[in-house]
C-alpha cells in the first residue's frame, strides 16, 4: 500500500526524465560554463559583494563570457530561451522561496500583499502601457509599427516586480521583515496577473482591434480569477499530497527528500498545463508544505532537503543572472529607440513610486500597523525587474510583434538598470534614510543595558496583552488546524512532539544526558554518576553549588544515566572562569569600560527578531536564538522552582501543603493559589510557583499536577517520572 | 465580534477607567477579551499560574520580573482595572496633550514610563537601585558563559556612569538623567490594535 503512491509518482517523473534527457547536452553544456562563475563570485572579497550586489557581478561576467563566445563563434550561441528559463532554472527558485517562506509574517500581511499584487501590477501595466502609446502618438518615439494593444502587452510584462531580483537585491540590505515580506511576497503573488494581462492581451493581438468587446474584456478578467485561484489550489493540493507521503513514509525515509522537488516540480508542470499560474501553484506548495513535512520527517531528510533547496536555488540564480549578461552580447537582437527606451525606464520608475504611495494611502487607513514613509520609499525603490520579463519578452511572436527586438532591448537594459543601478544604490538609500532620523552617538553603559531590558519588555508586554496574534479568524484557523489538519497530516508521534516548550524540555534533557555521558568518560567510567554524593560537587557550575545543598532530595532518586532528574535541567557546561581580565581591569580604566562594552555588544540576550531579515539565499539559520532561548527558558524554570523550592523550606513543609488542602472546600483539581501566602520576596508563593512550573512544561495539564502536590517528599522524583513517561 | 457596548456595560467603572488610562472603548474591549482568556478559571482575577500560561513569557529574560510587576505589593490576584492601568503605561504618549500642571501625570507620560521601568529594577522598593538589584537584573539579562567577575565589573562601570552623588546606588533622579537620550516613547510604547 506504501508503494502505490510511490510507484505513479516515478513513472511521472520518468516521463519528465525523458523529455529532460533531450536537453540534457545543452544544459550541460551551460552547466559547466556557470560551474566556472560560481567559484569565482563565492571567492570575491566580501566587501566588494556589499557594495555591488552579487547579481550586478555575475551579469557583468556574463557580458564577459558572451563576449567571449560571440568572438568564438561570430553568433550568440547561448541565449536564455524561454523554455530553459520557465521549465528548468524558474521553479527551483520559487520552490525554494516559497518552502522557506515566514507564513505568519506572509500570511498576517497578506491583504497588503495581495492589494500590491494585483492592483500595484494592473496599475503598473495600465499606466506604462498607456503613456507610452501617448507618448508615440506624440510621435517621441518615430515610426515604429506598433499599436496600443501591443504597448498593453509590453506594459504587462514590464510591469511584473521579479522574485529573483528582489531576493538577490534585498539579501544584502537587511530591511525590516514586514517591509522585505511586503516586495518579496508581491513578487510573487503578481505572477497571477502578469500571467494573465500577458496571455489576454496577447489574444487580443492575435485577433486584432476591432474584435474586441465587452465580452472579451469580461472573458479576461474571469480568467484571472481562474488562472489565480486554479493555480493556488493546484498548489494546495500537491502540498496535501506531499504532507500525506511523508506521513507514511516511515520505513523508506531514504527517498523523502526526493519525493519532495519531484512533487513540487509536478505541481509546477501541471499548474503549467492547465494553463493555469505556475508559479503559484508551486509558491503555495511550498508554503502549506513546509510545517507539515518538516514535521514529519526524520531530522536527516529535514537537512537534506533545506541544503539541496539551498543548492538548486543558488545555481539557478546563478545561471539566470549569467545568462542574463550572456543575452545581451547578440547584436542580431539590439534595436535602439531612444524614446521608446528612456521613456519606458522614466515610466516605470515614476509610476511605481505613485502606485505605492497611492496605494500604500488606502492601505494605512485599514492597517493596523502603519507603513511609514521611508518603507514607502524603500518599497518603490525596490521594485526591481527581472529575468521573468525577459523571459515573457522572448515569447513574443515576431510575426505578431514587428518590433519584438526593440522590446528585448528595451527589457534587458530595464532589467540592467534595476538590477544593477538600483541594486547598487539600495544600501546606501537604506543606510542614509536611516542615518537621516537617529543620533549617531556613542551609547553609554546604562543606555545599552537599558535599551536592551525595553526590548524585552516590549515583548514581554506584548505577549501578555496579547497584542500580535490575538485575531478572531487567526484563532479559527488555528484550532480547525489542530483539530483536523495535524491529525490527517501528522504523523502521531509528531504531532506528540509539537509543544514546543515540551520541545526544548526534551532537548535539555539530551543535552544533559550527553554531558554526563561526557563527563562519565572523562573519568573512566559512568559508574560515578550513581554516586550520589559526589554528583552534586563533581559538575563545577556557576550558580548549581548552593542548589546541591538545598535539593538532596531529588539526587537521592537517581537511578542512573537512562533517568534524567529534574534538576539536570539546571546543569550545564560553564566554561572556566578567565580571570586574566579582571587583573588587567585593575590597572587599565580604558581596557575596563571597552571590556565591558564589548561584554555587553556579545553576551545580552537579544530580544525577539523584530528587525532582522529572515530570508536569505546562502544563510541557513543556525542555531544561537534556540541556544538563547534554551538558556533563558532554563533560568526561568530555575528561578522558578528555586523561589518555590525555598519557600518551601523556609516553611514546615508537611503541615503547610496539608493544610492547603483541607482549606479547599471545592474539588477541584487544580491547586489554587487563593491562599494567603507570605512570600514577599518570590513573586508566585510556592504552590503558585509550582503549578507555574509545571502549567509552563506540560500546557495546560492540571490532573498530572495535582496527584504531584498530594506527596511533597518524594514530589520532584514523582514529577520526573511522569514526565520521563510523556517524553516516551 | 459582538457590540462593544454590551462587553463595555460588564464592566464596572469603564468610564473612569477610560478617562485614567486614555484607551478608547475599542481597546478596552480588546483588553476586556484578553484578560477573560488568560482568567481561564473565569474568576475575575488573574493569578501568576495564569501569566505562566503564556509560553513565552518563560523565554523571556525579564518576564517573570514583568509578571510580578502587575501584582502590588501584598496582593495575590490582579483585577482587571490594574491589568489595564498596568498595560496603560504601554501606550505611545498623547502628542497633542496640553500641559496642564493641576492634572495629575498621565500613566503614559515618560516619567510614568521611566518609573515603571525603574520599579523593574528596584525590587525592594526603596527609591534606590542597589549594586545587588543591579546584578541581579544583569545576571538574567546576560549569557551564562558571562563570570561573575565580569559581571561585577559591568555593574560597577554601570554605576559609576550614572551614580551622581557618590552614594552607590541609582536614584530615580539618576536614572531618569542617564536615559534623557533615550526617546522613550518610542521604546516603552506598543500600537494597542483596535
Amino acid at each position: 500500500m506504501n508503494h502505490t503512491p510511490g510507484f505513479k509518482i516515478l513513472s511521472q517523473s520518468s516521463e519528465m526524465l525523458t523529455l529532460f534527457g533531450s536537453h540534457f547536452l545543452y544544459v550541460s553544456r551551460t552547466l559547466s560554463l556557470v560551474s566556472l562563475c560560481s567559484p569565482t563570485v563565492v571567492e570575491l572579497n566580501h566587501s566588494l559583494t556589499s557594495v555591488i550586489p552579487e547579481s550586478a557581478l555575475l551579469i557583468i561576467i556574463g557580458w564577459i563570457l558572451g563576449g567571449i563566445i560571440y568572438g568564438a563563434d561570430k553568433m550568440q550561441t547561448f541565449t536564455l530561451t524561454p523554455t530553459v528559463f520557465f521549465f528548468y532554472l524558474l521553479p527551483q527558485v520559487i520552490l525554494d522561496a516559497g518552502y522557506f517562506m515566514p507564513n505568519k509574517l506572509f500570511f498576517s500581511n497578506m491583504g497588503a500583499i495581495l492589494v500590491y499584487a494585483v492592483i500595484g501590477t494592473c496599475w503598473n501595466a495600465a499606466t506604462v502601457g498607456l503613456g507610452l502609446w501617448g507618448c508615440w502618438l506624440g510621435g517621441a518615439m518615430g515610426d515604429i509599427d506598433i499599436g496600443l494593444l501591443q504597448f498593453l502587452l509590453f506594459g504587462s510584462l514590464i510591469a511584473a516586480v521579479d522574485p529573483v531580483a528582489v531576493i538577490a537585491v534585498f539579501e544584502e540590505v537587511h530591511v525590516n521583515e514586514v517591509l522585505f515580506i511586503m516586495v518579496f511576497g508581491e513578487s510573487l503573488l503578481n505572477d497571477g496577473v502578469t500571467v494573465v494581462l500577458f496571455n489576454v492581451f496577447d489574444a487580443f493581438v492575435s485577433l486584432g482591434g476591432a474584435e474586441i468587446d465587452a465580452v472579451e474584456i469580461i472573458k479576461g478578467i474571469i480568467s484571472f480569477f481562474v488562472v489565480a485561484f486554479g493555480g493556488s489550489l493546484v498548489g494546495i493540493i500537491f502540498a496535501l499530497l506531499i504532507s500525506l507521503l511523508t506521513r507514511c513514509t516511515k520505513n523508506i525515509q531514504i527517498i523523502e527528500p526526493g519525493f519532495i522537488f519531484i512533487l513540487g516540480y509536478l505541481s509546477y508542470l501541471t499548474a503549467e498545463m492547465l494553463s493555469l499560474s505556475a508559479i503559484l501553484s508551486i509558491v503555495f506548495c511550498g508554503i502549506c508544505c513546509q510545517k507539515y513535512i518538516n514535521a514529519n520527517m526524520d531530522e536527516r531528510s529535514v537537512t537534506t532537503v533545506r541544503y539541496v533547496m539551498k543548492v538548486l536555488a543558488n545555481g539557478s540564480e546563478t545561471i539566470i543572472f549569467v545568462f542574463l549578461g550572456i543575452s545581451a552580447i547578440d547584436p542580431a537582437v539590439w534595436v535602439w529607440n531612444t524614446g521608446f527606451i528612456l521613456l519606458t525606464l522614466l515610466f516605470i520608475f515614476v509610476f511605481r513610486f505613485i502606485g505605492v504611495f497611492l496605494l500604500t494611502w488606502i492601505l494605512n487607513k485599514y492597517r493596523l500597523v502603519p507603513l511609514e514613509f521611508i518603507d514607502q520609499v524603500v518599497m518603490s525603490y525596490g521594485g526591481l525587474r527581472g529575468a521573468v520579463a525577459y523571459g515573457l519578452v522572448a515569447m513574443l511572436d515576431e510575426n505578431k510583434f514587428k518590433e519584438k527586438n526593440l522590446m528585448v532591448s528595451t527589457t534587458l537594459i530595464v532589467v540592467y538598470f534595476t538590477v544593477m543601478l538600483q541594486g547598487i544604490t539600495m544600501k546606501p538609500l537604506v543606510t542614509w534614510l536611516k542615518v537621516k532620523r537617529a543620533a549617531v552617538t556613542e551609547l553609554t553603559l546604562a543606555e545599552k543595558i537599558q535599551n536592551r531590558t525595553f526590548d524585552h519588555m516590549l515583548v514581554a508586554i506584548e505577549d501578555i496583552s496579547g497584542q500580535i496574534g490575538h485575531n478572531y479568524m487567526r484563532d479559527k484557523w488555528h484550532n480547525f488546524e489542530e483539530r483536523w489538519l495535524c491529525w490527517f497530516l501528522m504523523k502521531p508521534s509528531a504531532r506528540k512532539s509539537r509543544d514546543y516548550i515540551f520541545n526544548i524540555f526534551h532537548q535539555l534533557n539530551l543535552k544533559d544526558a550527553m554531558s554526563y555521558v561526557k563527563e562519565g568518560e572523562r573519568r573512566g567510567s559512568l559508574a560515578f554518576v550513581r554516586n550520589e554524593t559526589k554528583a552534586d560537587v563533581d559538575f563545577n557550575k556557576k550558580f548549581r553549588a548552593s542548589f546541591s545543598e538545598i535539593m538532596p532530595d531529588i539526587m537521592a532518586d537517581n537511578m542512573g544515566p537512562d533517568h534524567v532528574p529534574l534538576s539536570s535541567i539546571l546543569q550545564d557546561i560553564v566554561p572556566s572562569v578567565c580571570l586574566d581580565m579582571h587583573e588587567q581591569d585593575l590597572t587599565m580604566r580604558e581596557s575596563e569600560d571597552f571590556n565591558a562594552h564589548h561584554l555587553l555588544q556579545q553576551h545580552l540576550y537579544r530580544g525577539r527578531k523584530q528587525h532582522r531579515h529572515r530570508y536569505s539565499r546562502s544563510h541557513l539559520e543556525t542555531n544561537r536564538d534556540e541556544n538563547e532561548v534554551q538558556e533563558i527558558f532554563q533560568r526561568t524554570m530555575r528561578s522558578r522552582l528555586e523561589s518555590f523550592k525555598s519557600a518551601k523550606m523556609g516553611v514546615a513543609p508537611a503541615k503547610k501543603i496539608q493544610t492547603k488542602h483541607q482549606k479547599k472546600d471545592k474539588p477541584q483539581k487544580m491547586p489554587n493559589g487563593n491562599s494567603s501566602d507570605k512570600s514577599k520576596n518570590h513573586p508566585y508563593g510556592d504552590k503558585g510557583t509550582c503549578s507555574l512550573l509545571f502549567t509552563s512544561l506540560l500546557g495546560h495539564q492540571p490532573p498530572v499536577v495535582c496527584i504531584i502536590i498530594q506527596s511533597h517528599s518524594k514530589a520532584i522524583s514523582r514529577i520526573c517520572l511522569i514526565l520521563e513517561n510523556r517524553l516516551d | 465580534m459582538g457590540s462593544t457596548n454590551s462587553t463595555l456595560s460588564k464592566i464596572p467603572n469603564v468610564e473612569e477607567l477610560m478617562q485614567e488610562t486614555g484607551f478608547t472603548p475599542a481597546h478596552i474591549v480588546r483588553l476586556y477579551d484578553r484578560f477573560e482568556a488568560l482568567d481561564k478559571e473565569k474568576t475575575g482575577h488573574l493569578r501568576p499560574q495564569d501569566f505562566g500560561a503564556i509560553n513565552r513569557l518563560a523565554m523571556n529574560p525579564i518576564g517573570d520580573r514583568i509578571i510580578g510587576a502587575f501584582f502590588s505589593p501584598g496582593q495575590e490576584t490582579v483585577d482587571f482595572h490594574s491589568f489595564v492601568r498596568i498595560l496603560a503605561h504601554f501606550r505611545p504618549a498623547d502628542k497633542k496633550r496640553p500641559k496642564d500642571p493641576s492634572m495629575p501625570e498621565p500613566v503614559n507620560s515618560r516619567t510614568s514610563k521611566l518609573k515603571f521601568a525603574f520599579q523593574l529594577y528596584d525590587q525592594d522598593k526603596d527609591g534606590k537601585i542597589s549594586r545587588a538589584e543591579l546584578l541581579q537584573v544583569l545576571r538574567s539579562m546576560l549569557e551564562m558563559q558571562v563570570t561573575e567577575e565580569q559581571l561585577e565589573s559591568i555593574a560597577d562601570r554601570t554605576i559609576q556612569e550614572a551614580d551622581l552623588d557618590k552614594d552607590d546606588a541609582i536614584s530615580f533622579e539618576e536614572f531618569r538623567k542617564s536615559l534623557e537620550k533615550v526617546n522613550i516613547d518610542h521604546k516603552m510604547s506598543i500600537r494597542f490594535l483596535r
